[in-house]
């Protein structure tokens, strides 16, 4: 069944369709008359060989980190929530409102309200289109795709109409209180003496990051429900058989999918700009898609895609921050990376595969030539 | 977490990347990015001049997330650009952030006036000012006193201009009736020529003879179709009337590339810190006439609206700002 070893699947593929995807990237900044290897430094430079890069880098990687899992858990019951954006916005909604309700005395207080609100936003707002789905068969790559549109609306009329502070410009809610403004990397690593710079916005979110990657693999392979997600994913007929409601599937894996992506907000919401503005989850969500899709929807695939990503967009910012290459292309850069890794993803995969097949049989008929029996793998 | 402490240890700032001999200046665009035929560009416009006038170079970013903002002002400043331009109101926290850590280095903001920061230039620019001219021009030239507007973005920004307009059409007018739409709640409304023609042919169809478009790259598709309808179109920020002649009736001008050519040109010596207003009285905001309406305005118009100018300059006649109270006394949104 397994063509090849879980290694390969997980990191070898991977890792190759992205030696792919930058070798084409090169391609088009010569065409435009850059220099790629000075393109790739400045890149690398900027982001993974300073504490400042690898904050904005890790900072990134956290809005990513929640995303991946929202979109990776409802992958698991085949179900596509591209509305992870929409979810992320209502999420910083829930968040705002946490923050600007109490006179905060602490952080560690804050964290947890507000984590509480930005996963109930977001969840609500993934409940209507699971309910559409599981009650009357509507399908939740239209509803939520829609829902990303109607969240921007309702956010824009709050943020203009309720939450904007009288005679202010900026459609943004007030500053947050300052017991809820989130330990920076600098201030937690800082307590220990070693230095990080306190200007990227990385902070303790990035932990509950990293809690929730476990958390969610907790979740499916060690918990009944998941168990029940992932049977339901892989055949509904199946589940039914097995006493599975898709009904009660449907909503939960939805409800924990927005709940993920609305729990993003602590970070770029709370974590960095401690006021929610108009554009705060800026494609963040749909990232999401990118990052589940690589990570193989697994807490540690998505973990690993979620740092690649954190790295092209810090990467992509140092790039046009130092070089003449327009912005527009660093989007090409993440569109060559998507499209590599996950939409030709069998481009790789087959001949990895089959090599590894061929290896195997080589093997096994040099085995077999020198008289052995060894169990079948 | 091992790869990561590893780099712990690595110096806190990489060292700037570039470095500038004689202080270079430096533009920060917003999220609407460069060309956007609108308020970026003619910021880009701007420098453009006056890098072509006196040959000199400038370093120009867009920024493409909320969290480049401040990353962005700051790795400016620490490269040593001086004097530094950063456009739109949403980057009024970036500078209050950044501007104070780098004393030296002059910022200049546009759209923003109420920080209280040393090394700062805060230019705004009274749209509702040049707004009601505009209005007034509409007003006059509407034969089914019926007029529209459109914005892009659904913001108090917008609606502080369409609240100007509204005010200048109801002078001339009392009865006159204003159609204003909004093109969306995204930032996608500022780019959508489509979406702006629908909403203008949907005014047509509502009787309105003369449309006033304020929504960047939109206002393309406002000004088409109201040119296909054979009625009137006011375009916005730049001189437009060339786009359809003899079918714009005038532009309204906000002079955002002089805001940013008049830092530029000063420099870091001629800086002048403090709040500066772009209004009708130091051509920050105007009507455009030019060979392409000279025919569309009449003698009539143009006195009653130059006189309104020299009322609204003198303070006889008072153009209500939307931000005043959040709240418009001539349109309800």
């Amino acid at each position: 069944m397994d063509a090849m070893p879980k290694w390969a699947d997980v990191l070898l593929v991977p890792l190759i369709s992205i030696v792919i995807a930058f070798f084409f990237s090169g391609l088009v900044i010569l065409a435009i008359g850059e220099n790629p290897i000075d393109a790739i430094r400045t890149m690398i430079q900027g982001s993974l060989t300073s504490s400042y890069g690898w904050g904005y880098t890790l900072y990134y990687t956290t809005n990513f980190i929640f995303t991946g899992l929202a979109v990776s858990v409802a992958f698991h019951a085949r179900m596509f929530n591209i509305g992870g954006e929409g979810q992320a916005m209502l999420g910083g909604l829930g968040v705002a409102m946490v923050c600007l309700a109490l006179p905060w005395p602490h952080w560690t207080l804050a964290l947890p309200a507000a984590l509480l609100g930005g996963a109930l936003f977001g969840a609500l707002w993934a409940a209507i289109p699971a309910y559409l789905q599981a009650a009357r068969g509507s399908h939740i790559v239209i509803t939520t795709i829609m829902f990303n549109f109607i969240a921007f609306s309702v956010l824009n009329y709050l943020l203009v109409n309720v939450f904007k502070p009288p005679g202010s410009m900026d459609p943004a809610t007030a500053v947050f209180p300052p017991g809820t403004a989130l330990p920076r990397f600098s201030d937690i690593l800082g307590v220990f003496g070693i230095p990080f710079s306190a200007a990227p916005p990385v902070n303790v979110s990035f932990f509950v990051a990293i809690l929730a990657c476990f958390g969610v693999w907790l979740l499916m392979w060690r918990t009944r429900l998941g168990y029940e997600i992932r049977a339901f994913g892989h055949s509904e007929s199946a589940a039914v058989y097995a006493g599975i409601s898709p009904f009660k599937i449907t909503m939960v894996a939805m409800l924990i999918s927005g709940a993920l992506a609305g729990a993003m907000a602590i970070n770029n919401v709370m974590g960095e700009s401690q006021r929610l503005v108009m554009n705060a989850v800026e494609g963040a969500g749909f990232i999401g898609i990118a990052v589940a899709l690589m990570g193989r929807s697994h807490p540690v695939g998505v973990f690993l895609a979620a740092l690649l990503f954190g790295f092209l967009y810090q990467g992509g910012a140092e790039l046009s921050l130092w070089t003449n290459i327009p912005r527009e292309l660093i989007v090409v850069i993440q569109a060559l990376v998507i499209l590599f890794t996950g939409a030709l993803d069998n481009m790789v995969r087959m001949p990895i595969e089959r090599a590894f097949l061929a290896a195997r049989r080589r093997r096994k008929a040099r085995e077999a030539g020198l008289g052995k029996t060894e169990p079948a793998e | 977490m091992t790869s990561l402490k590893k780099l712990l240890g690595a110096t806190a700032l990489v060292a700037a990347a570039a470095t500038v001999a004689n202080a270079e200046p430096a533009l920060m665009y917003d999220l609407g990015g460069k060309f956007d035929k609108s308020f970026n560009e003619a910021a880009y416009n701007g420098a453009r001049r006056w890098a072509e006038e006196t040959g000199n170079t400038y370093r120009e970013i867009e920024v493409t997330s909320e969290a480049q903002r401040v990353q962005f002002a700051t790795r400016l400043a620490e490269a040593g650009f001086n004097p530094i331009v950063v456009l739109g109101f949403q980057n009024a926290a970036t500078v209050e952030e950044v501007a104070p850590n780098y004393p030296d280095t002059k910022f200049a903001i546009i759209d923003v006036g109420w920080l209280d920061i040393e090394n700062l230039r805060q230019i705004t620019f009274a749209e509702h000012e040049g707004s009601y001219l505009v209005g007034m021009m509409a007003a006059m030239a509407s034969e089914s006193d019926t007029i529209g507007f459109v914005g892009g973005m659904d913001v108090p920004l917008i609606r502080h201009f369409a609240c100007g307009y509204a005010q200048g059409a109801k002078a001339v007018n009392p009865d006159i009736e204003i159609i204003a739409n909004m093109t969306g709640t995204t930032p996608a409304a500022w780019n959508d020529p489509v979406r702006g023609g629908e909403l203008t042919k949907a005014q047509i169809s509502q009787g309105a003879d003369v449309v006033y478009a304020a929504a960047g790259g939109t206002g393309v598709g406002v000004l088409q179709a109201a040119a296909d309808a054979d009625i009137l179109s006011i375009g916005v920020d730049s001189n437009q009337n060339y786009l359809h002649p003899g079918e714009v009736l005038t532009s309204m001008l906000k002079r955002v590339d002089n805001a940013v050519y008049d830092v530029f040109e000063a420099g870091v010596e001629g800086f002048e810190p403090g709040v500066h207003v772009m209004g009708l009285e130091n051509d920050g905001v105007g009507y455009a006439l030019d060979e392409f309406n000279a025919d569309l305005v009449t003698d009539e118009m143009k006195t009653a609206v130059d006189q309104a100018r020299e009322a609204i300059i003198a303070g006889n006649i008072e153009v209500v700002a939307y931000y005043e109270n959040d709240s418009c006394p001539v349109l309800e949104f």
